[in-house]
């Protein structure tokens, strides 16, 4: 076989890369650009307005499967971000290096890692089940907020670790404990950070579908109370395509979820651009 | 004077509680999964739940149910697997285009698309492979309803999150590796090749390792174009039946026996997921050793 010249290899091997990234792209294009062409049409203000009426040509709109979805979030997000905020601080601050540390760290980076339906699993067996908290928010809620917890710790716990070390050693030099030093001192400074890592569990939360099918049930009423059951605009599509044959209400509330999440990431940018000037800037 | 440093010292302990979470909630996971999966690997036996090939928890008539899962075992790897094999190139080269051979007003543009695609709700990708690829697949044969499809719908479900990460990583090789071969007479291609990638390997594995974390674990999405048959597939343009959308579907109708198989269903599909993370942690620690 002839020895092909490096030159002939970089021009091969760049024509590849060039390929492979652009079916790539031409394939994730596709994606969105099928669900915003098919979603708009039926996307306005009476979808978005109406509640679920049900049978199996899908009736009605998605408001109050808007309000479940915004209920279970702001209940997840309630209990789960001082746990998850709490545990940065002491990863960050207070942490000796031994093996409870070592421990600790581990158990979170598996946890990491299990998937959603396992933790719908649990959900099911202890909150719905043990604890009799039946298919309803509040088991979606825990379960929703044990999935979110890993992640919440490592975004705070960057977000507190990029704050400068003069900070604590200003603060620590003038008198100030160790909590007042993180309360008044570190939490402030790293709070854009935090804020990131919080938007962005919002929008892990928007799109999980599994843990929540196991552990809120999926009522379509109104939700008057944590104990109700509800679902939220993943749940909705997917039993959109699972029960009726509303596909074109399914591409809206799918177009839906595609806006929430261009709305997250615009917001995480901006401010992780923020917190980076501010962390850079000296100010 | 006093007060303030009980206030330290109490916020310590709280903070350390919170830390503790974590573990605890691994720890009440594992140990309620097995719990409830005791009474079905007692009832069916190990082998047959783990290599029968029949799964019938309400059979018609009076026949007694059948719970093997080597159907949804064999699924869930040839999904993965399929995915992974379309998702690794695609993914890197578009990673590779990204960081470094792409103009940089391209990348501005792409970036943020990549962002996106990382965020997008699994269902969303379900149902467009639910009302495009199934069609497609039903007219080269078969149902449409196919491990074909699952296999393309997770491809893409998991190619923005090894292209973001993959991307990071290469980004993250120092300049001076690059510079480095270059001057020594590299070409590009033979810098990115030789040096770069190399370089980066740690972060591409572990993009590697959570996107087939995610394809593993996938429920939602797999329920809407897989088929769920509960037969062997015989090729790609049949139907599977893989371990978690199975849960997913099962759960909340199920009682007794069947409930507990499910369960136990969970308790191979995390022991999976612990172990691919624990070697993931380990390979990188001693990646960024080196």
């Amino acid at each position: 076989m002839p020895r092909i010249s490096p030159g002939l290899t970089q021009k091969l091997a760049l024509a590849g890369i060039w390929g492979t990234g652009i079916v790539a792209m031409l394939i994730l294009l596709v994606i969105v650009a099928y669900v915003l062409v098919k979603g708009v049409a039926d996307l306005d203000w009476a979808l978005l307005s109406t509640a679920p009426r049900g049978g199996t040509s899908g009736e009605g709109g998605i408001s109050t499967v808007i309000a479940s979805t915004f209920y279970l979030i702001g209940l997840t997000m309630v209990i789960t971000v001082p746990l998850g905020v709490g545990a940065a601080i002491y990863l960050s601050e207070y942490a000796p290096d031994n093996r409870a540390t070592r421990l600790i760290r581990y158990g979170t980076e598996v946890l990491a890692g299990v998937p959603s339906i396992v933790f719908g699993l649990f959900g099911f067996a202890l909150f719905v089940t043990a604890l009799h908290f039946r298919f309803s928010i509040l088991s979606g809620a825990l379960t929703l907020a044990c999935l979110l917890l890993p992640t919440l710790i490592r975004t705070s716990e960057e977000a507190l670790r990029s704050v400068p070390h003069t900070h604590r050693e200003a603060a620590l030099a003038l008198g100030a404990t160790r909590w007042q030093t993180v309360w008044r001192v570190l939490l402030p400074a790293a709070m854009p950070g935090i804020v990131t890592g919080i938007i962005l569990s919002v929008g892990r939360a928007v799109g999980e579908t599994a843990c929540l099918f196991v552990t809120m049930g999926g009522s379509t009423a109104l939700p008057t109370s944590v104990f109700s059951g509800g679902r939220t605009l993943s749940m909705h599509l997917l039993y959109l395509v699972m029960d009726t044959n509303a596909f074109g209400k399914a591409l809206a509330t799918g177009l839906v979820l595609i806006i929430t999440i261009v709305a997250i990431n615009a917001a995480t940018n901006w401010l992780s651009q923020r917190f980076r000037a501010r962390m850079t800037g000296g100010a | 004077m006093r007060k303030r440093y009980l206030i330290d010292r109490g916020s310590r302990g709280v903070l350390l509680v919170c830390a503790t979470v974590s573990v605890a909630v691994l720890l009440a996971i594992a140990v309620f999964i097995f719990k409830e999966s005791l009474s079905a690997f007692g009832e069916i036996g190990l082998l047959d739940f783990l290599l029968g090939t029949k799964w019938d928890p309400n059979p018609v008539g009076d026949a007694s149910p059948s719970y093997g899962i080597l159907v949804m075992i064999v699924g869930t790897v040839l999904v993965t697997m399929g995915a992974l094999i379309i998702a690794i190139p695609l993914g890197l080269g578009c990673a590779v285009l990204l960081a470094d051979v792409a103009p940089h007003r391209f990348r501005q543009l792409l970036r943020p698309a990549v962002e996106l695609l990382v965020g997008i709700p699994s269902v969303v990708y379900g149902l467009v492979g639910l009302v495009l690829i199934v069609p497609l697949i039903r007219q080269i044969g078969g149902p449409g309803l196919s491990l074909a499809a699952g296999i393309i719908v997770l491809a893409a479900m998991i190619m923005p999150t090894i292209v973001s990460i993959s991307e990071d990583s290469i980004k993250a090789v120092p300049r001076a590796y690059r510079e480095g071969a270059l001057a020594l007479g590299a070409t590009r291609w033979q810098a990115i090749w030789r040096v770069v990638l190399p370089a980066a390997r740690s972060g591409i594995a572990a993009s590697i390792v959570l996107g087939m974390g995610r394809a593993v674990g996938e429920a939602m999405a797999m329920v809407m174009v897989v088929g769920m048959a509960k037969a062997m597939p015989n090729s790609p343009l049949d139907p599977a039946r893989p371990m978690a959308p199975s849960i997913a579907l099962e759960t909340n109708y199920a009682s007794g026996t069947h409930l507990s198989a499910l369960f136990a269903i969970g308790v191979v599909l995390f022991l999976f997921i612990v172990i691919l993370n624990s070697v993931a942690i380990v390979v990188f620690k001693r990646g960024a050793r080196a």
